[in-house]
């Protein structure tokens, strides 16, 4: 038994129906099995990881997340499933599928094209982080939605607008919201760019929610947590939510303090 | 069948029903008073004095050509072009002439005077009025409206044939209807932009429209009608309503992961035609798309180029729902 486990995505019930048809002819040509269906993004977080789906068919316009965020997610499993985009008509993600040597196929899908782009993918493996990043930036979608935290074989979402603060220790970024705490593994200078309108800079290895800053405290004034510098006077920085004070740098402090007027309206 | 070719011939008067052409000709004829006070008393307050004076003898034949004209546009759009116009013109200066006479104590100007200015106003507000609507003549109203020709989303043509592909090994029945529904969408979109066209027909095309979406999307777009007091016989530009259902659709249900209740109402309101498109509002939430107002610019625009001032086109957020409301007057075929 050497089939293929294919995952289909896609919302329309009828263009999911339509792929599994197909899967069907070509079976003589290439043995496949369905591992699994989800009809949006959500879905295909919460189902694909424990399907052992090995290729992923994904229409890259769903409800709840694109397709390219997701893709991006799905990379931090251990066992990644090779992805082949879907689109019906989206001329800006197919100049960055090609840009990135991405697999794409455009419905209708033809029966050739799809043994094809199956066999390429399958072949080729998970797509490179890095490719699908580019292509996140290509197609405007904007920066993502969600942080995901892969565990072995799940995938946890943080949705980005939750998120108070970041703080970067050795080689991971911890995520602080209202309810807890998250580790990922993302450079803190690569989220900054991506979410420069969200975060700001408020030290060296701190990112906060421009929309959390309620105030400020000098440091010296002897809350907790306000890590190591307490030898000379400082600021803190007051956040929504959360007890912690974080402290602010010297060289950040001009652009912070800035947005406190925005803060109180 | 009423066209904006036959409306809008080279020398043809204006149209006195519409609102935009009232309010043209009371601004207008008001302006040429203040300018006619100014110019005869070069002290400003003496002027303004002058000014407020001659509205006496001005408002009312003003407003009762207005009234006038409007309730015999039927009968002058039937006359050759130059004879119509010196009807209006006999008509303000009867109207003139009358004023004058009714009033002829508080006067305080000559008859000549007043017939003069009213003959000078007729014909600078026809010939203003004329020139207006050569702006937006023939040849560029149809070039605009070509332009503007609203146009499907190639995302749905695609989805949709792929749609059929999956019906036709399962249920060729229900595939063979949705390529004729197809079919009749897109010989509306590539139909001529010119002609009005019936409430009726347009109805039965977002009808159609919306069988195809319901095909695609299933349970998750719940389409509630409301049309009982459609006034069927209604004229109005083609293709107002299908791009707004079709935006309502495509922002206010495919980003969403639950149901998305979609809701058009169209109504007659005396001698107005209201219609409301509904949809769930995602603004600025998840999956929320960008959309950038054209198809509602285009419709406006549309709307103006057949009914100038007369229509009014609506969209707001209310309660988490997107509203689209167009208002235009209720013109029946004839």
């Amino acid at each position: 038994m050497n089939e293929l486990r294919v995952f289909i995505a896609d919302d329309e019930a009828p263009a999911r129906a339509r792929l599994k048809e197909l899967l069907a002819d070509i079976r003589a040509e290439l043995p496949t099995v369905v591992a699994g269906e989800a009809a949006n993004g959500l879905e295909v977080i919460e189902r694909l990881p424990a399907c052992g789906a090995q290729l992923l068919l994904l229409d890259i316009q769903m409800p709840g997340m694109g397709g390219i965020e997701l893709a991006r997610h799905l990379g931090g499993l251990e066992s990644a499933p090779a992805i082949v985009f879907v689109t019906a008509h989206d001329r800006h993600a197919v100049e960055a599928f090609e840009l990135n040597a991405l697999d794409y196929l455009m419905k209708p899908v033809r029966a050739d094209r799809l043994v094809a782009a199956l066999r390429k993918a399958s072949a080729a493996g998970p797509a490179q982080r890095e490719r699908l990043e580019k292509a996140g930036k290509q197609t405007n979608a904007g920066a993502r939605e969600f942080f995901s935290v892969a565990e072995r074989n799940r995938i946890v979402l943080v949705p980005v607008a939750e998120v108070l603060f970041l703080k970067a220790e050795l080689k991971y970024v911890t995520l602080r919201t209202r309810m807890g705490e998250h580790l990922i593994e993302e450079p803190l200078v690569a989220i900054e760019r991506e979410f420069a309108e969200r975060f700001i800079r408020v030290h060296r290895n701190c990112l906060v929610a421009r929309a959390a800053v309620r105030g400020f405290e000098r440091g010296n004034s002897g809350s907790s947590g306000a890590g190591s510098g307490e030898e000379e006077p400082h600021w803190n920085v007051v956040l929504e939510g959360v007890a912690e004070r974080l402290p602010v740098s010297r060289r950040q402090w001009p652009a912070v303090k800035s947005l406190l007027p925005e803060a109180k309206e | 069948m009423a066209s904006i070719r036959q409306n809008h011939s080279q020398n043809a008067l204006p149209e006195f029903r519409n609102f935009g052409v009232m309010a043209r000709a009371l601004l207008a004829v008001n302006l040429l008073a203040l300018a006619a006070a100014l110019a005869s008393e070069a002290d400003g307050g003496r002027a303004l004095d002058a000014f407020v004076q001659s509205t006496v003898l001005v408002e009312p034949p003003l407003l009762a050509s207005l009234v006038l004209l409007s309730a015999a546009a039927p009968l002058l759009r039937r006359m050759p072009y130059w004879l119509a116009c010196a009807m209006v013109l006999a008509l303000a200066l009867a109207l003139a002439a009358a004023t004058h006479a009714a009033l002829a104590p508080v006067a305080g100007t000559g008859m000549g005077r007043t017939l003069l200015f009213a003959g000078a106003a007729t014909v600078v507000v026809l010939a203003y009025l004329t020139l207006h609507r050569r702006a937006h003549s023939p040849a560029l109203a149809e070039a605009r409206l070509q332009a503007l020709q609203a146009r499907i989303r190639p995302h749905f043509l695609f989805n949709s044939l792929n749609a059929v592909l999956a019906l036709i090994r399962g249920d060729p029945r229900r595939a063979e209807r949705t390529l004729e529904d197809l079919a009749d969408l897109f010989r509306a979109l590539m139909s001529d932009g010119r002609s009005l066209v019936r409430l009726a027909d347009e109805i039965s095309l977002i009808e159609r429209y919306a069988a195809i979406e319901q095909l695609r999307l299933g349970e998750r777009l719940r389409m509630a009608w409301d049309l009982d007091q459609a006034p069927v016989d209604a004229l109005l530009p083609p293709l107002i309503l299908q791009p707004l259902l079709e935006n309502a659709v495509y922002h206010g249900v495919e980003p969403g992961t639950g149901i998305g209740d979609v809701l058009v109402r169209i109504e007659r309101r005396g001698d107005r035609v209201h219609a409301l498109i509904e949809n769930p509002s995602h603004e600025g939430g998840a999956g929320a798309r960008a959309g950038n107002h054209m198809a509602l610019d285009n419709i406006r625009e549309r709307l103006m180029l057949f009914f100038d001032a007369d229509a009014r086109l609506e969209a707001r957020v209310e309660h988490g729902r997107y509203r689209v409301e167009i208002d235009m007057p209720y013109r029946r075929a004839a």
